[in-house]
């Protein structure tokens, strides 16, 4: 056997197939292979979420998994949600609220952001909800919940809430 | 991270024969520890067997009335399913109040349940760890041990099992079913499956060589209330210092386990019987042979005021 795997997934609806070592991560197959390097790598142990992308629709720490373990699997990136002049509602609303300063953690925290409004809509419960059997809401105490594993080392947390909140339909 | 061959298991039967062929492979279904762990080369497995393609994703009825939790179910679906919600409240209380949304989503529920020890020691592979290097010692006795275990304790290791998800599956008399390479299965009651350091610390599991585990299964349910309470340096996103798991009768009966304080999720149902006369009297009985350090003392207090807590929630 040996130290290197074919891999075929698709990347904000592009088809990919290559040969990677098998130690390369998910994030490494983004920024290093295929040159998407809008993902971040923060810390590289699953501790920051700077590296979040989307695999078949949630949201997961692509430093954290091995890119042999995503045959055809269809991944989202921040590329993949908007792009300058199109972007998407979250994004434009990160700009809105100035819910960043430096920047790195930013497309981390919107592919996030994005994914925990699905998870409530799919009615996934989190730490907070009061009643499980119930519907889950959008309020303020969930987003901040459902968002701690996207650290923000310039503490732009009040705006980050402010943003996520509107594209929701709440205010925060 | 050490170079690794890597395989995609066809069958379960592929799996574990794979596993019993090269003593240094390693199963990975989520991902979320063990790559961790490669990356820092505390584990170093030289071929890994992928078993995300073996199924093993359903929750079920079983025919007895309770649940049977298939390995590879993610913490997220297994947190969000509505049988579990419903009769197994504490079951997605426990999961939810573990790791990330991201985390989650990754995380499996054996894999969960075989998560190693989040001991600082364990992680700096410049010091000596008896369940990383066994014989080389142990960093935590005598070094900084706020977090470290209370009970259950050795002089090879006074590390904590970080999982929330197995305090419930203990509370709730969870059964690990395993298959090895020669298709032999075996149901380990959960109060089994974890095992106290001894001075074999770096065996966390009674698992063997090879051994797969399959499922989790759930009894029917007890009814009750469900109060999964944990405590913590923050609001989120962090290990338990404490937590406790109790299912809480109307009579005031029940039973409760908590973490962050041993090797294995730590329940004693003479501690149990205790309940109805109230938190003092429960936990005294669970920390009857404590033997904590300056540093971790205040876990002794903690879990009884934490158990006081959930008792009160539970009469609501």
């Amino acid at each position: 056997m040996t130290r290197t795997t074919k891999v075929s997934l698709i990347v904000n609806g592009k088809g990919h197939s290559l040969e990677v070592d098998n130690r390369t991560t998910l994030l490494d197959l983004l920024r290093e292979h295929l040159h998407l390097t809008g993902t971040k790598k923060g810390c590289d142990h699953g501790q920051c979420g700077a590296c979040t992308v989307m695999v078949d629709g949630r949201r997961i720490n692509s430093c954290l998994t091995l890119a042999v373990m995503h045959e055809h699997n269809e991944i989202t990136t921040i590329e993949g949600l908007g792009e300058p002049g199109n972007l998407h509602p979250m994004q434009a609303a990160f700009v809105k609220h100035d819910g960043f300063q430096c920047g790195y953690c930013t497309p981390g925290q919107i592919c996030s952001a994005v994914a925990v409004l699905e998870e409530i809509k799919s009615n996934i419960p989190s730490h907070v909800t009061g009643d499980l059997t119930a519907q889950a809401e959008a309020t303020p105490g969930e987003l901040r919940e459902r968002m701690s594993g996207n650290i923000c080392r310039c503490g732009a947390y009040s705006n980050i809430i402010d943003a996520v909140a509107e594209v929701s339909g709440r205010k925060a | 991270m050490k170079a690794f061959t890597y395989e995609r298991a066809a069958s379960i039967e592929a799996a574990t024969k794979a596993a019993e062929a090269n003593p240094e492979a390693k199963f990975i279904a989520g991902g979320t520890n063990i790559l961790d762990l490669m990356k820092l080369e505390i584990e170093t497995p030289t071929h890994l067997i992928d078993v995300n393609g073996l199924g093993l994703d359903k929750i079920e009825p079983t025919p007895e009335g309770g649940v049977r939790i298939g390995a590879l179910v993610r913490n997220t679906d297994l947190a969000a399913d509505e049988r579990i919600r419903r009769d197994y409240g504490l079951l997605s209380r426990a999961l939810v109040a573990g790791a990330s949304g991201q985390l989650r989503n990754k995380a499996t529920t054996a894999g969960n349940l075989l998560q190693r020890t989040r001991c600082p020691y364990f992680y700096d592979t410049n010091q000596p760890c008896n369940k990383r290097q066994p014989g080389s010692g142990c960093s935590a006795i005598g070094g900084i041990t706020r977090q470290h275990a209370v009970v259950g304790t050795s002089e090879s290791c006074i590390a904590t099992h970080p999982s929330d998800m197995a305090i419930a599956m203990r509370t709730l008399d969870a059964v690990i079913e395993t298959v090895n390479a020669d298709g032999v299965r075996r149901s380990i009651p959960i109060a089994d499956f974890h095992r106290l350091p001894g001075d074999t610390p770096e065996r966390d599991t009674v698992l063997e060589k090879g051994e797969f585990v399959t499922a989790a299964m759930l009894p029917p349910p007890i009814g009750g209330k469900h109060i999964y309470r944990k405590v913590r340096d923050r609001a989120s996103y962090a290990f338990a210092l404490v937590s406790v798991g109790a299912v809480i009768q109307s009579d005031g009966t029940g039973r409760v386990a908590v973490g962050g304080i041993a090797h294995k999720p730590w329940r004693m149902e003479t501690a149990d019987a205790e309940l109805p006369k109230g938190a003092r009297a429960a936990s005294s009985v669970l920390l009857s042979d404590a033997r904590p350090t300056d540093q971790n003392r205040f876990k002794v207090a903690l879990v009884e005021r934490t158990l006081s807590a959930v008792i009160a929630e539970a009469k609501g």
